[in-house]
């Protein structure tokens, strides 16, 4: 059942930007020409440029955490564009590109790292669940809706990001077993991005974690999760298994996180210079802008309509987080619950009391 | 109770039945329902509770899950967020903890961590409670752990017309909501009207046996022994006021202090074990609310601060009518089993 043989993965995109044959996979990028590879490569810039931007925001006490995505752009990117917009994604919160794919409204989603929210986006706004920070807690999520998709006779279908880590937590495990048991339309996608926080994935795994899948009876791909051609061919293999009523898919994207786990991590105490220039050697931007170069679809031009592109989307974040404004103290009673709750209105009328106590009416 | 509620509606029902028929009634009325757990279809549950429900209803509406309790909890989440209405039973009490952090981490928070975007309208299903000489993990008692979780609501049922009209309450509930079944009363026998609707009444505490000395409060299995300690007790003089809590989280405090108001005096009974246990949350939420009208302190008759023992020992552990008529004792001021009692440890 494993779709690809062990220990190896499936390239479509070298480093050093020369695309490669890869039968079998090929044919789902055929429609992947110059166009739409630059548009694929405008979005991972974006991500990056998010992201940095991001990172700077918490530095400058902006934002109080971000989880920097850096290195795994074309995993996140290759991999939502593969999907249509009324899939569903359940991932955890290092998404962002993701998210950003699906149209995200970057206030909502900055409002989480800048404490006033739990969650920020609407879910169905974007057909992406709230991020999970419990690891792994989401492929269960994933798993139910693809359930109740099949159920509805729809040909939606969902899609669970996780990391490496995530695939020792029982909740990732129990998830594959009921897949695999009602044939859940659902996409597994493990960006095995070689670290939980500071430890190695030979932690969680001694062999490729998508050797795991078929012990479940389920299909794996395992994919340089640094090539947006190879993501998005097997993402769009598994949707279309997945919509055919042929089941989960598993993906093991192997790539590499460039950053810290936050911005509070420092990754200098767990890893070593030299790894981490090895793999900028294999960096998912670099390869496909040598590509774009070479067969001349990147002229001067668009380098700078992209570059401006990406200045107006880090110029909007960098205003949405100005533009938030502290929350109303009492609004975290709301929507505790969905129906009226006789408790915790009393308690939240004792709470209104003592804030007016204050002189000026509220503690300040 | 409404015109519909003539005769043919009304059925006597063992406490098991009234769920199953429970079931029926909102897989029939909403075809967002399903129901789902472990041995629930072919075999109708390890207590037949869900019996005959996967033949008329069909494998996606009742489902048999993989053994897995987190994956039950998890995929309902899915389901919920797909815009179902998933019915999940946990088999035993003590087989809940796999899926603990699927109900308090995810199912009692999405609601609030999305700005009520996202409604996880989850009914999770519980036998609980001893008394039926089970092996361990068969007989627990873990409503507290919910009902202290901020996000979930937690009822239990004590008899027939509950067990029905509550769990139709909690399915439509657009809230999470433990459901706990008093295991040992799933043989209990009583009247049902099966055309009951739905009237948000769930979380309202119900005096059984109105009274002027005492207020004695219980909840699910013990609700029968609260009504023969009562009746045993007024033989004796002492008129108690029996409450049947209903509604765990929340509870329906006005009820119970309005009694307290009248009576002055308190006892909660439980089986659960007593240390941060709901007889603690009531008796210190009615000592703040009814100080100046308390003539002893309240009174907590529950089970003990140890793992739930042996069979052998259960009879010891729960809570029974005469551990509730000393407490009467205790709580009067008469003479009582720790009248004499010193401890020097």
């Amino acid at each position: 059942m494993l779709l690809t043989h062990s220990g190896e993965y499936v390239q479509l995109l070298t480093p050093r930007g020369e695309r490669v044959d890869a039968p079998g996979f090929d044919p789902w990028v055929a429609d992947i020409g110059s166009a739409e590879l630059r548009s694929l490569y405008e979005d991972m810039l974006i991500s990056r440029r998010l992201d940095t931007e991001a990172t700077a925001l918490q530095r400058q006490g902006e934002i109080g955490l971000w989880p920097p995505l850096l290195g795994q752009e074309a995993a996140q990117v290759g991999s939502a564009h593969a999907l249509r917009q009324s899939d569903f994604v359940f991932g955890s919160y290092r998404e962002n590109a993701v998210a950003y794919c699906r149209g995200v409204d970057l206030t909502t989603m900055i409002s989480v790292w800048r404490g006033n929210a739990n969650a920020g986006w609407n879910p169905y706004d974007i057909s992406m669940a709230a991020p999970a920070i419990i690891i792994g807690a989401q492929t269960l999520h994933a798993v139910g809706y693809a359930m109740g998709c099949d159920f509805d006779a729809s040909d939606d279908i969902s899609i669970a990001y996780f990391g490496d880590g995530a695939t020792s937590q029982g909740d990732v495990n129990e998830a594959m077993v009921f897949a695999a048991s009602y044939a859940a339309p659902v996409i597994f996608f493990c960006q095995n991005n070689q670290y939980a926080i500071s430890e190695p994935v030979g932690v969680q795994a001694t062999k490729p974690i998508a050797d795991r899948a078929p012990g479940f009876g389920i299909p794996s791909i395992r994919v340089d999760g640094n090539d947006v051609l190879a993501v998005f061919a097997a993402t769009a293999i598994a949707a279309d298994r997945a919509r055919s009523g042929n089941g989960p898919t598993f993906i093991e994207a192997v790539t590499y996180r460039m950053g810290p786990h936050t911005t509070s991590d420092d990754p200098t105490r767990y890893r070593s210079d030299d790894e981490l220039a090895e793999w900028r050697a294999k960096d998912p931007l670099d390869r496909v802008e040598r590509y774009l170069t070479r067969i001349g679809a990147l002229d001067d031009t668009e380098t700078a309509r992209i570059s401006e592109h990406s200045d107006t989307v880090a110029r909007e974040l960098r205003a949405a987080i100005r533009a938030l404004r502290p929350p109303e103290p009492l609004s975290f009673f709301d929507n505790v619950f969905a129906e009226p709750n006789r408790h915790l209105a009393r308690q939240r009328s004792q709470h209104e009391a003592y804030l007016a106590s204050f002189d000026g009416g509220e503690l300040s | 109770m409404t015109e519909q509620a003539t005769a043919g509606a009304v059925r006597t029902l063992t406490l098991s039945k009234s769920i199953n028929e429970g079931l029926r009634r909102a897989l029939t009325d909403d075809d967002k329902v399903v129901v789902m757990g472990e041995d629930i279809g072919e075999l109708g549950g390890v207590f037949r509770v869900t019996d005959g429900l996967k033949a008329e209803f069909g494998p996606q509406r009742v489902i048999d899950t993989p053994l897995a309790e987190a994956g039950i909890i998890g995929t309902a989440v899915g389901l919920a967020y797909r815009g179902y209405r998933p019915v999940c039973e946990i088999q035993f009490d003590g087989f809940i903890y796999p899926g603990f952090d699927q109900i308090v981490a995810q199912v009692a928070k999405l609601h609030a961590r999305t700005n009520g975007d996202v409604r996880m309208p989850i009914t999770i299903r519980v036998p609980f409670g001893g008394g039926i000489g089970s092996v361990e993990h068969h007989s627990e008692s873990p409503e507290a752990y919910f009902a202290h979780t901020a996000g979930l609501r937690v009822v239990t049922c004590s008899n027939p017309q509950d067990a029905y009209s509550m769990l139709r309450e909690a399915i439509a509930s657009d809230d999470p909501v433990l459901f706990f079944e008093p295991k040992r009363r799933y043989w209990t026998k009583g009247e049902v009207d099966l055309e009951h609707v739905p009237d948000q009444s769930m979380e309202r505490a119900r005096v059984l046996t109105s009274g002027t000395d005492i207020t004695l409060v219980a909840y699910g299995p013990l609700v029968p022994t609260a009504l023969d300690a009562a009746a045993a007790a007024s033989e004796d003089g002492i008129s108690v006021e029996v409450i049947d809590l209903r509604s765990l989280q929340p509870v329906d405090f006005d009820a119970v202090a309005a009694s307290v108001r009248v009576t002055g005096r308190l006892i909660v009974t439980h089986e659960a074990q007593r240390f941060g246990g709901m007889g603690a949350e009531i008796s210190a939420t009615i000592t703040e609310r009814c100080f100046e009208f308390l003539e002893s302190a309240p009174e907590r008759v529950t089970g003990f601060d140890t793992p739930y023992p042996p069979a052998a020992f259960e009879d010891h552990f729960l809570p029974d009518m005469d551990r509730i008529l000393d407490a009467v004792d205790r709580s009067m001021g008469r003479r009582n089993s720790l009248s004499e009692w010193r401890f020097d440890g």
